[in-house]
């Protein structure tokens, strides 16, 4: 039974340090307050480059950054320091991991010196140097059905090409932006608890049912939370990256229909 | 032939009302691309260089020379070639120059410019959509301060990143100018360990290889400036804040090195009370409201050093335009739950982004996009503003 069954989760946020480039510490502020205003004993959990990892968190957040700090996280997250994340995943908790983040879960990513390097193996998918222009911009994207999310919205900066394998999915359907950017028009690489994609933003600051899926798969349903701020934001950002909330505004002639 | 054409242009421009020195150092350069090199020569120039505080040392820095004559700067912050090659032409030839160089073209400029003296303040994360690495900058500054160039470096001790970027000149001054923003220097740049921040007279050391802050050859003691004979300057500034004693100890180093009396340096450097509107303190309706610009997560830790206490509200206005940088997330690397206890009203373009962030930060807030109206819903007489880069120009515009 994991702490999350008697109300505390801990939400761990690994090297902030190292994968802080760009803001995206804010999903475990994120996580951990939405987890508080429910009334869970939501305890957040910074592990420095070079502190123990701790195998036992409900969550983990790994954000972007630089191609060296990348394989010094991949490092300390590897077998050679005991595997802390796959134990951790294993145990049943939930990683969302973002940009160079979601590229050390794969099963290879290119290191510093340019070389194929072995990633955790958490997804199935592998990240190569892309050849074109860094993707740099709005993306919109939207998510697999299946996950019962709204349009997702962010702001990427890479230059990886991330395939997904059989093993995984793509978290969704890029509508404006890049993505993962290997041909397939999709973002993102998911299995099971663990998620990644490309969004910045920091992502769950615009998408916060993304968020609550998230805590979600570790402590079961929750209550809606007022998120008017969130949904202010994501409509200025979908409009200004020229695509409207079609998801919501689908719901909404649902509902008209309905009456 | 080439100078002379320029600010010809420049003049035109001017009389047009288009703000025209960019554009007639665009043509200077056009017409004569080593234009830098020619417009420098037989003058001593001193470059300022950083991520944050650029334009008010610079702005120290020119009054502090100012006590031996002429100076020409580009004191409105054009600190891309053009503005260089501009703010140059229009001077006459042998007036010493204090220029503020944006740190991705420090390299180019210093080749050009046979600086004096350069000062290289701090590197963090800025324009997160641009500048990809601060590290790629430290290392182009490296690459450019060797025993190639004869120059005196004076350089920031306390950041690590600038220390990398300055470690192989042959002339350094090391100034203890502290950088409380310590999260893009965490691993180092020589080896990849970690950097342990160990403060006091340690400063920083690196855990796996030798390098370390180095000895300081000018600390900062309350507001003293002490150099290594023990000499004690002291600093009474207008400015307000630990980063202008920072600031100005820095310039006061570069104002030595070419050659100004540190007593009349620092008299006039206290008489600065203003930057090209920051600090200043205007009234807008009936209210009286402070401009401060902080434009990253770095600039915002020095903020909240001297921000007016709470209950006081604050109003904050973040864009993301080009300058700005596209990408607002760094929102989440500042520590906003500092401002707890008060209110603050959020406003610029990207003030969305704000809104969210200070809910999330547990911080009594309205939203207000239009900045004028945003003051007016401050309930307070006086109030401080804190605007990023491209939201400060629009509120000055504004109030002008």
């Amino acid at each position: 039974m994991t702490s999350a069954a008697n109300g505390t989760v801990t939400v761990a946020l690994l090297f902030p340090d190292l994968l802080g480039t760009y803001g995206d510490s804010g999903n475990a502020v994120i996580l951990a307050r939405r987890l508080a205003w429910r009334g869970f004993e939501a305890r957040m959990v910074t592990v420095r480059s070079g502190d123990p990892v701790p195998e036992s968190c409900e969550v983990y957040v790994v954000g972007g950054g630089e191609d060296l700090p990348q394989a010094l996280a991949a490092q300390e997250l590897g077998p050679a320091a005991g595997g802390p994340l796959r134990r951790a995943v294993d145990g049943g908790a939930a990683v969302l991991a973002v940009c160079a983040g979601l590229q050390i879960l794969g099963t290879s990513f290119v290191g510093p010196d340019g070389v194929e390097t072995d990633g955790l193996a958490l997804l199935d998918c592998s990240t190569r140097r892309g050849s074109g222009p860094r993707a740099v911009g709005e993306i919109v994207v939207e998510p697999d059905p299946g996950l019962g999310l709204p349009t997702l919205t962010g702001y990427e900066n890479h230059a990886g090409v991330t395939t997904v394998g059989p093993g995984s999915r793509p978290l969704g359907r890029v509508r404006h932006g890049v993505g993962n950017g290997d041909g397939s028009g999709t973002d993102g690489v998911r299995s099971g608890r663990v998620l990644g994609t490309y969004l910045h933003g920091p992502v769950l600051a615009r998408n916060p049912d993304l968020a609550d899926h998230v805590l979600a798969s570790v402590v079961g349903d929750l209550v809606p939370l007022d998120d008017s701020e969130s949904e202010e934001l994501r409509r200025e950002r979908l409009a200004a990256a020229g695509a409207p909330d079609l998801s919501r505004r689908g719901f909404r002639l649902l509902e008209r229909l309905r009456r | 032939m080439a100078s002379r054409l320029g600010s010809g242009v420049s003049g035109v421009s001017r009389r047009l009302g288009r703000g025209g020195s960019v554009i007639g150092g665009r043509a200077i350069l056009a017409v004569d691309p080593r234009a830098l090199d020619r417009l420098a020569v037989g003058r001593p120039v001193a470059l300022v260089s950083g991520t944050n505080g650029k334009t008010t040392t610079t702005s120290l820095l020119r009054a502090a020379l100012a006590t031996a004559g002429p100076v020409v700067t580009n004191a409105l912050g054009a600190n891309l070639p053009p503005g260089l090659a501009a703010a140059l032409a229009a001077s006459p030839p042998g007036v010493p120059a204090a220029l503020e160089v944006d740190e991705a073209w420090l390299s180019r400029v210093a080749a050009s410019t046979a600086p004096r003296a350069v000062a290289l303040l701090n590197l963090s994360r800025d324009q997160l959509d641009r500048n990809n690495e601060v590290r790629v900058l430290a290392s182009s500054w490296r690459t450019t301060f060797g025993p190639a160039l004869p120059t005196t470096v004076v350089a920031n001790a306390d950041d690590p990143l600038v220390v990398w970027g300055a470690g192989m000149a042959p002339d350094v001054r090391w100034v203890g100018a502290g950088q409380p923003w310590t999260d893009d220097a965490a691993g180092c740049p020589s080896c990849g360990a970690r950097i342990q921040f160990v403060g006091g007279d340690n400063g920083w050391v690196c855990g796996g290889c030798d390098f370390r802050r180095p000895p300081l050859d000018v600390r900062i003691e309350g507001d003293e400036v002490v150099d290594r004979s023990g000499n004690r300057t002291a600093l009474r500034l207008s400015l307000p804040g630990r980063a202008n004693l920072a600031n100005a100890a820095m310039a006061l180093t570069v104002a030595q090195v070419l050659g100004a009396q540190p007593s009349k340096a620092v008299a006039a450097m206290s008489e600065l009370s203003e930057v090209v509107g920051r600090y200043a303190t205007v009234t807008v309706g009936g209210q009286q409201a402070r401009l401060l610009l902080a434009k990253n997560p770095a600039g915002w830790l020095e903020v909240f050093d001297f921000l007016r206490p709470a209950p006081l509200p604050v109003v904050v206005a973040i864009n993301a335009r080009i300058a700005d940088g596209r990408d607002p997330s760094w929102l989440w690397d500042v520590p906003f739950e500092r401002l707890e206890r008060r209110l603050v009203v959020a406003t610029g373009e990207r003030s969305r982004d704000l809104a969210v962030r200070l809910h999330y930060a547990g911080v009594e807030h309205v939203h207000q996009p239009d900045l004028l109206r945003a003051v007016a819903a401050a309930p307070a007489a006086s109030v401080d503003v804190v605007a990023n880069y491209t939201s400060f120009q629009q509120l000055r515009a504004r109030l002008a």
